[in-house]
């Protein structure tokens, strides 16, 4: 498909990378030449330098013939109107970056019904979500939900002295009682698609699909269920600090910010309710000590500095704070991080890959049964996507263990109505179910595609 | 430098080559040559060495950067030219190794400088491959890889800019290989539409073929010894016109397919290019009209000459080493700038040319008004200093560089005007020079030593200098960076 892409900054440029990856045909305009040139030396995109909002530099880089045009410039304002250009110039879809709080309310709606936007992406919003579920559930590195919240896919790290360690898994399944499946095992850089016999070894990262009660039950056998946290401590006061205190206080908590800045301190005060608005360096220990980080339930570093992140995240870990979830936008930086013990990392340019990836796969594959949402895991190296059944097919009515499936894929659960079924070679898929497939090494549009 | 990479890629490449040796071989079993087993051992060998190089450098990283692009150019193109003097050798059609690797050169870089002085004795089977090495050299021998089949590497752009010439190379399309193919097809059909339009001028197919070729990948080796004189001038006219056409940036053709006219037309170096051919073929009838019977004559036979020295392809249809010297003087001008960037012609191309006048221009400008502010345009859009420090850069080393060879040729014993056109025509990769090496003559008198810096000229010449550069200096390869 031909993708155009309009702004190549952090988050763009990573679009990029993952849509170019992906096999699209993707043309990049920005307005700075380095930019360009930079990415096509790396990617195999073409590059077009000029303003996003100027026709000419809009039909050079082909929007009008694009399947999808996606706008991620710095500018709420720019990226609404370059995609209405687009749109009108022919451009089959739109998707434009608009992270403002302000037209992020009612009006989006509005703006996106006008506008004939195909979706509005806020990786700032889409951030404190993914902060949101993971304080809820803090026993998880991170959390994966599916469309109607009864399947979730949870990711953590084998201590030395977990249970699980040492066991097979149709051991552990025997063992616990609890509807659960392990889906994906990643040991140093490699990443498994486990078997019954994948034995676990300690310092494991694991994926693991069940509903939130089993998920719960479970970790409660293998006593590491952490309690929701309910007090934080957000460092820095950007839009996403701003999302998460503002989900933080709909649910009744309280969440406290850092904020150097006076008047950001000003502005998120008049915005946000029972919040507590710090004004002040976060880097300095002696104000975070103050503060209550010995207290806090959990640490959440936000900071436009991802080397300050992590390097707080660790002090926060010493100080023993229960939870410490950083925000990384490089890529590089993710990895090192794991490394020095920081495992809660949300990146804004991976979830915001995510999505468009998502978003360009379901294009693609508008016939049959299309992914309908798209998790890249363990550091992209495989996939949790979910696919609605739409209809009587190979893999309707059929018990699962005559069906071939192709290498290194795993069913990973099935939602019917408000029933989730941990599968087993005995269920069968039916017209209507959502289906949780775990995938690595796979590129999967379509539900058909697991098949050998 | 992830030395592994490099010689993986080439050694694929080498696969390329006996493919290509396809048509040579048909051609030579069609007739019932015997210079078919020649053939046949040099695409074994070729098929070898290339499946040992690739055994013995199996890369573990596959990411390249310019610095490897460079290097996979050039030593793809050293390969190639080393293995396809081989059927020449074995044959013993050209006795002399160095003298087949010439020639090679030669073809592959589209010079279509000979050391042949007996072309019509030559096998129909060679001249064949002699003559199909211009037009794979023309489009670029990677670009053909990049065309059919996918690499292992995301950054094949690195390749792509170091083997087509000109400032500033861009794609037509997102994906590289997209863009190769798209290149690949309108040369393609551009050449078969000459061979056609040959055809029915009563050409053979054959010679059809070899002309076109030559014209294609603006070559000019020719299969008889007196070039183009002793066709019709229909046939003279259908060359003199595709020289023209294949002297043309090819992603203006691209952009006329997909109907942006408006972007063809109001294209610079379009322009710049015709009004430089028009300005020479009139200078040069006027000057050339007494030595002709009719003017149509002289406007053919300036014309012909014209294309084929501005366009860098050699052919002739007369010799103009017997011109006046105002006409010869031109050519050695138009030697030098060649023809637009982007098309398979050689020389500094016209856009570098126009950019470098432009460039001086406002230097000029500057010190008469040492605070003006101005910016220098082409094709509409302002230059970045980047790019115009870079034309200027190449514009040096291309000077130096043709100093260079023609210090080291100069204890030649031909003339002054030999030797320096000889550097010309091989650097500019357009063949025929003045004197000894003029339409009439051939490079056979040249030493063996002198035979092989004219090869490396060519080279030079042909991937714009820096790719062959790069690939001798031993910083580049050192494993630290």
């Amino acid at each position: 498909m031909k993708i155009v892409i309009a702004g190549c900054g952090k988050i763009g440029s990573s679009v990029l990378a993952s849509l170019a990856a992906e096999g699209h045909d993707v043309t990049a305009i920005d307005k700075k030449s380095e930019v360009i040139s930079e990415l096509t030396n790396v990617y195999d995109v073409m590059g077009v330098c000029g303003n996003a909002v100027d026709c000419d530099t809009l039909s050079e880089a082909g929007a009008g013939d694009s399947g999808l045009f996606v706008a991620m410039t710095e500018s709420d304002e720019l990226n609404m109107l370059s995609c209405f250009l687009a749109k009108k110039m022919g451009a089959k879809n739109t998707i434009a970056r608009i992270r403002n709080p302000e037209y992020n309310d009612s009006s989006l709606s509005f703006l996106r019904q006008h506008l004939e936007l195909s979706m509005a992406i806020n990786p700032e919003l889409r951030s404190a979500q993914e902060l949101y579920n993971i304080l809820k559930f803090p026993s998880a590195l991170k959390i994966e939900t599916f469309s109607r919240r009864n399947l979730e896919m949870i990711e953590f790290r084998l201590g030395d002295d977990s249970d699980l360690v040492g066991k097979n898994l149709l051991e552990i399944r025997k063992k616990y009682d609890a509807q659960f499946l392990i889906c994906a095992v990643q040991r140093g850089e490699e990443v498994f698609i486990p078997n019954g016999l994948f034995r676990l070894e300690a310092g494991d990262k694991i994926g693991l699909t069940a509903s939130l009660p089993e998920m719960q039950k479970l970790l409660k056998m293998l006593n590491s269920l952490q309690r929701q946290a309910r007090k934080i401590l957000i460092l820095g006061g950007s839009k996403t600090a701003f999302y998460l205190a503002k989900m933080f206080e709909s649910s009744g908590n309280s969440a406290k910010i850092i904020e150097q800045d006076e008047q950001r301190c000003t502005e998120l005060a008049s915005a946000l309710s029972t919040s507590t608005v710090i004004h002040g360096n976060g880097a300095e220990q002696e104000l975070l000590m103050e503060e209550g980080l010995g207290s806090c339930d959990a640490f959440v570093a936000l900071t436009g500095m991802d080397e300050e992140n992590i390097l707080l995240g660790i002090f926060a870990s010493q100080m023993n704070v229960p939870k410490t979830i950083v925000k990384i936008n490089r890529d590089e930086l993710v990895a090192l991080a794991h490394k020095i013990g920081i495992d809660s990392v949300v990146s804004p340019k991976e979830i915001t890959s995510n999505i468009l990836v998502q978003y360009a796969r379901a294009l693609e594959n508008s016939s049959g049964s299309a992914v309908e949402t798209l998790y890249k895991i363990f550091d992209g190296k495989a996939e949790a996507l979910e696919f609605r059944i739409t209809g009587e097919s190979r893999l309707t009515g059929v018990p699962l263990k005559e069906i071939k499936l192709k290498p290194n894929i795993l069913l990973g659960g099935i939602m019917r109505g408000r029933k989730t079924v941990i599968p087993s070679g005995s269920d069968t898929i039916l017209p209507g179910d959502r289906v949780v497939v775990i995938s690595s090494n796979n590129r999967l549009g379509d539900i058909l595609d697991i098949l050998a | 430098m992830n030395r592994k990479m490099v010689f993986y890629t080439c050694g694929r490449m080498l696969h390329l080559e006996a493919v290509l040796l396809l048509l040579p071989l048909v051609t030579a079993l069609w007739y019932r040559e015997s210079c078919a087993y020649p053939i046949l051992i040099t695409m074994a060998a070729a098929v070898l060495a290339g499946l040992l190089i690739m055994a013995v450098s199996k890369p573990k990283d596959t990411v390249i950067y310019s610095r490897e692009g460079f290097v996979i150019t050039a030593l793809t193109w050293v390969m190639f030219s080393l293995i396809g003097a081989l059927p020449f050798v074995i044959s013993r059609e050209i006795p002399s190794y160095t003298d087949a690797f010439f020639e090679t050169v030669s073809g592959f870089t589209t010079t279509g400088a000979s050391i042949l002085t007996d072309v019509e004795s030559m096998s129909r089977g060679l001249l064949m491959w002699r003559s199909f090495t211009h037009w794979v050299g023309g489009m670029g021998i990677l670009v053909m890889v990049m065309a059919v089949a996918p690499m292992s590497t995301d950054r094949t752009i690195h390749i792509m800019r170091a083997e087509m010439p000109g400032p500033v190379v861009g794609k037509l399309v997102p994906r590289v290989r997209q863009t190769a193919k798209i290149l690949y097809i309108i040369y393609f059909i551009l050449t078969v539409l000459e061979i056609i339009l040959l055809l029915a001028g009563g050409m053979s197919v054959f010679e059809s073929m070899i002309y076109a070729f030559g014209t294609a990948g603006t070559g000019g080796f020719g299969c008889y010894a007196d070039s183009m004189a002793g066709f019709s001038p229909y046939l003279q006219w259908v060359v003199t016109a595709f020289m023209f056409i294949f002297g043309i940036n090819f992603n203006l053709y691209y952009l006329a397919l997909i109907r942006r006219f408006k972007a063809v037309f109001s294209s610079e170096e379009l322009w710049t290019y015709v009004g430089i051919v028009l300005l020479s073929v009139c200078a040069i009838a006027l000057n050339i009209r007494g030595m002709y019977e009719t003017a149509g004559e002289a406007v053919r036979n300036s014309a012909f000459q014209v294309m084929s020295i501005v366009s860098t392809s050699g052919f002739a249809t007369a010799d103009f080493n017997l011109w006046p010297d105002f006409s010869k003087t031109i050519l050695v001008i138009l030697m030098m700038i060649g023809a637009c960037a982007g098309s398979t012609a050689g020389g500094l191309k016209v856009s570098r040319a126009v950019m470098l006048f432009k460039a001086v221009r406002r230097e000029l400008k500057k010190m008469l008004h040492p605070r003006s502010v101005s910016s220098v345009k082409f094709e509409g859009k302002p230059l970045e200093d980047g790019t115009i420090s870079g034309v200027s850069t190449y514009f040096a080393v291309y000077v130096a560089m043709i100093f260079a060879i023609f210090l080291l040729i100069s204890f030649e014993p031909f003339d002054f005007e030999t030797r320096f056109t000889s550097v010309l025509a091989c650097f500019n990769n357009v063949g025929p020079g003045l004197g000894a090496v003029g339409p009439a003559g051939s490079f056979a008198g040249y030493s063996g030593f002198s035979k092989v810096v004219l090869s490396v000229a060519m080279l030079l010449g042909r991937l714009e200098i820096y790719p062959v550069l790069f690939a001798l200096s031993p910083s580049v390869w050192t494993k630290k960076n």
